[in-house]
């Protein structure tokens, strides 16, 4: 019984797997391209999550700087994310993805 | 596996010193001369004559060595120096047979196509697909030498084919004449139906036998005559069959007169060597597979002991008389020529249907000879008189062409059978033997009546062509052709006379019966010793045919037969309907069968599978299209749910 | 006994998610301010969770990048957009309907696979401080870090680039 309340591995990977569908969620359903950026952050923030608590269970460091590259890696994609939907914003006036349909062509 | 009574070797290929590789040489010289006109000395008129003469030219005196070498008693080889094709227990070789059969042949077939070659030079001169002619003519006579010799089915069928296609390209060498064209597509498509069954009865002697060496299957049959079971009769007369299209034997026989479209040189040379001894040729080569006893499957279990030759025989006998009986109200001179090939085949097979294909391949020998002759000599009658070929359109030819009128008699003499002096009366006589001693009384009283029929209308031909007033223009101012078209009459008149007095006949006949003896008295007088009836026979339907002709064309203005004969004459003038039968009845059904073709092809196969297809394809298509929203949300979710199903397959979740 | 530990985890797990959900799929306001607002609250609660897990260092990482710069950007951008709010009308149901049933998929497969696992027994705990993670980053790690900070420098100048007036 203990063992089900006591938090271990699994309770955070269910934690991680939950946050990851939210994020996942809010990529699917939502029209504002900044909202959807955030759904991505989400879901990089779950597997952050699963990351920390794979090194944490099994005693090892290596999760943990991955977890680094990480974060440095999604400051640099925002940055990079952001600035594109501001060159997009410029062109187009719009930052809903229903009218962003070019590619269809 | 391949141990009959020739013994075989696999050594190295033709450069050993023993004569019987000459044989390679001869195979590959006019290939080689073929070739040589097509790719380098196209332009030059004079440079494809001599290649190619002097390829056949070198073939027949290597033949000639090969002849002299097997008189003396030469060994018989098979050389399968080259393994061709090896697919489980299919073992094909390329190899050569050297035995009395093919070294005879060999002769003929390089003998008469080098003649007809020299001959070409002068009636072809000025057309402007010289060098393609010559170049024809040399792959023809590869083609039939590769028949010659032949070791197996495979090779032979082989080519057979090529025979076929080089006849095609020579029958219509003049394409543009509508009538070449036909008539070249004619003799391809008759001998297709007959290779059909030639295939069909050659897959069922390998199916039976495990072999198509010919040394192979004469070896096993020999040691179990039944080996062939049911079907051997069958399978004997499948093979037959393309026997009967390039034999031209009946109901086959309807391209051979056709193909006179082609030029006169490649007439004589179908005629007399290559194209239609094929058949002949091929029958007295798988001779083995008719030696063995009647069978028959359950359908057609009712014919009893009648055995595949009994047809063969009969069918040959209908095929003379029928040509014959055409031959005699034909009035072009090539036509007369060709309803006599026939009926001269209908003659061999008959030989060979009755048990003798040393008498057969005897006649074909002659045949070639005198054939070629006639047809060399029918050429400068035409050449001479402006490309005439009406015979009741000459007259009086011969004081103007001396030399064609003397040669042209010799091969007319030789073909009806004068006794004692010609060729012709020997291997005839042999044939007719062949038949008593077989066993076919009616087939010798319609091989006499033949004789006669032939003696008659050749007579016919030479009286009205050669004798009496010219009739026209042309035929008052025909001089005489030139050499080249002289020489090879002449020199091809020569063995319409002295091949009887060669031992051809006991030579061949060595050949198929190993324990042979040479009758007693033989010699120019030896058919009245050891064959009298024959002999007698044949010499009475000589006279009477020859009186017949005499008594009703002999300064004749016009045939009168025609009058006498009435409705009977007109269906022999008219080839007996043959031609408008088959209009009639095969070419509805041939266009019926086409167009259910082409409705399956067009409704099926186009309509339901291909428009099927594409049409699915298109639709899915289309259907996918609807996917393309351009939406990112959209690709998203398909994404997504393309991750569940992948994740699903990876952690094997039920 | 659940230990303070435990009760700080679902502390923490239920504010996680929580904040995330208020940040997707917030049923009052469809602003993306309010939404930038509540990812940093999730974030912040992750912080949490990390300290939990004895990383204390990306914790304090998690904090300051994520809460502080990555959200200021955010931030600034929706600013100067200005950008309205989701029109609500907009929000079609069979559009949600679909993102809610592939979320599902992947959260049921994922959930089902995580409980078929076997459980580790914890073992002994590697304590996520400055000192070990920044040995490990220079010396095992040194190769990857050095390509990360050109990969920074990339992205600067690729932003700068992009957010040009003019894109000549």
């Amino acid at each position: 019984m203990s063992a089900m309340i006591q938090a271990g591995l699994q309770h955070y990977l269910i934690v991680s797997v939950l946050l990851f569908s939210l994020g996942l969620f809010g990529v699917l359903a939502r029209r504002n391209l900044i909202v959807i950026y955030m759904g991505l952050e989400l879901m990089l923030n779950a597997a952050n999550l699963a990351l920390v608590a794979f090194s944490h269970f099994n005693a090892n460091l290596n999760g943990q700087v991955m977890v680094f590259f990480i974060i440095t890696v999604a400051a640099a994609e925002v940055a990079v994310g952001l600035a594109l939907i501001v060159a997009l914003y410029r062109k187009r006036s719009t930052a809903h993805v229903e009218d962003l349909t070019s590619l269809k062509y | 596996m391949e141990h009959a009574n020739t013994t075989v070797t696999a050594a190295a290929p033709a450069f050993s010193s023993r004569p019987e590789d000459l044989a390679w040489f001869i195979l590959l010289l006019p290939l080689i001369a073929a070739a040589g006109i097509a790719f380098f000395v196209r332009k030059s008129n004079v440079l494809s004559a001599v290649f190619s003469i002097g390829a056949v030219l070198a073939a027949f005196f290597l033949s000639v060595g090969l002849f002299i070498t097997f008189g003396i008693g030469g060994e018989a080889t098979v050389t399968t120096p080259f393994s061709w094709i090896h697919v489980g227990d299919l073992n094909v070789n390329l190899g050569v047979t050297v035995d009395r059969l093919s070294v005879l042949m060999l002769l003929v077939v390089t003998g008469v196509s080098a003649l007809v070659q020299i001959y070409s030079i002068g009636y072809m001169h000025g057309d402007r697909s010289f060098s393609r002619f010559f170049s024809s003519l040399s792959l023809f006579t590869f083609s039939m030498l590769g028949i010659v010799l032949a070791d197996n089915f495979v090779m032979m069928f082989v080519f057979w084919e090529l025979v076929g296609l080089s006849s095609y390209l020579l029958i219509g060498f003049w394409y543009e004449k509508p009538s070449a064209g036909d008539a070249a597509k004619k003799a391809f498509l008759t001998n297709r139906i007959g290779d059909f069954g030639f295939l069909i009865g050659i897959l069922m002697v390998w199916a039976a036998t495990g072999s198509v060496s010919f040394a192979g299957i004469a070896h096993k049959l020999g040691a179990d005559p039944a080996a062939l079971g049911s079907m051997a009769s069958i399978a004997g007369l499948l093979v037959f069959c393309g026997a009967m299209g390039k034999s031209a034997q009946f109901p086959l026989h309807v391209w051979l007169p056709d193909a006179m479209e082609g030029p006169t040189p490649v007439s004589a040379l179908i005629h007399a060597a290559t194209m239609v001894a094929a058949g002949v040729y091929m029958l007295c080569r798988t001779f083995f597979l008719y030696q063995v006893p009647a069978a028959w499957p359950g359908p057609l279990s009712f014919l009893g002991s009648i055995s595949a030759l009994d047809i063969i025989a009969v069918i040959g006998g209908f095929t003379a008389l029928l040509a014959a009986l055409i031959a005699i109200q034909q009035n072009d001179i090539k036509r007369i020529l060709a309803y006599s090939t026939l009926s001269q085949l209908g003659y061999m097979v008959m030989a060979v249907g009755c048990g003798g294909p040393d008498a057969a391949m005897y006649h074909l020998t002659t045949h070639a000879g005198f054939k070629a002759l006639l047809f060399l000599g029918a050429g400068s009658v035409i050449h001479a008189c402006h490309h005439e070929q009406d015979i009741w359109k000459m007259g009086g030819l011969w004081s103007k062409l001396p030399v064609t009128f003397r040669t042209f008699a010799i091969g007319t003499a030789a073909l009806a059978g004068l006794p004692i002096l010609t060729s012709g009366f020997y291997s005839k006589d042999a044939i007719l033997d062949a038949a008593i001693t077989g066993g076919h009384p009616v087939l010798f009283g319609l091989g006499v009546l033949v004789a006669a029929m032939t003696t008659f209308y050749m007579l016919r031909l030479v009286i009205v062509a050669f004798f009496g007033a010219p009739r026209t223009e042309a035929a008052g101012h025909a001089h005489e052709s030139p050499n080249s078209m002289i020489w090879p009459l002449i020199v091809l008149a020569v063995p319409s006379v002295a091949v009887a007095w060669l031992p051809l006949g006991d030579f061949l006949s060595a050949h198929f019966n190993p324990h042979f003896h040479p009758h007693e008295g033989g010699g120019i007088f030896g058919p009245f010793n050891h064959a009298p009836l024959a002999a007698t026979f044949g010499t009475g339907a000589l006279l009477f045919g020859a009186a017949a002709a005499f008594h009703l064309y002999w300064n004749a203005p016009k045939d009168p037969l025609p009058g006498q004969l009435g409705l009977i004459g007109r269906a022999m003038k008219n080839r007996f309907y043959f031609d408008e039968i088959y209009d009639g009845v095969l070419v509805p059904l041939h266009d019926m069968l086409a167009r259910l073709a082409d409705w399956f092809d067009r409704w099926i196969v186009s309509g339901l599978i291909i428009r099927g297809v594409h049409g699915s394809t298109e639709l899915v298509g289309r259907a996918l299209r609807l996917v393309q929203t351009g939406n990112l949300q959209t690709y998203t979710f398909m994404f997504a749910a393309g991750v569940a199903v992948v994740v699903m397959i990876a952690l094997k979740l039920k | 006994m659940p230990q303070l530990t435990d009760l700080l985890f679902y502390g923490f797990a239920a504010l996680t998610l929580l904040f995330g959900f208020l940040c997707v799929a917030n049923p009052l306001s469809r602003n993306p301010v309010t939404s930038a607002m509540f990812l940093v609250l999730t974030i912040i609660s992750m912080a949490g969770l990390f300290i939990l897990l004895h990383a204390f260092f990306l914790a304090a990482v998690q904090v300051l990048v994520y809460a502080g710069a990555v959200m200021v950007l955010f931030l600034f951008v929706i600013m100067l957009l200005d950008l309205k709010e989701e029109e609500r009308r907009k929000l079609r149901k069979f559009t949600v309907g679909l993102g809610a049933v592939a979320v599902a998929a992947i959260a049921g497969i994922l959930i089902k696979a995580t409980l078929s696992a076997v459980p580790l027994a914890a073992g002994k705990v590697v304590e996520g401080n400055t000192k070990p993670l920044g040995v490990a980053l220079f010396t095992q790690y040194l190769l990857p870090f050095e390509i990360l900070s050109i990969l920074l420098l990339v992205a600067m100048v690729g932003v700068i680039l992009l957010s040009k007036k003019e894109l000549k």
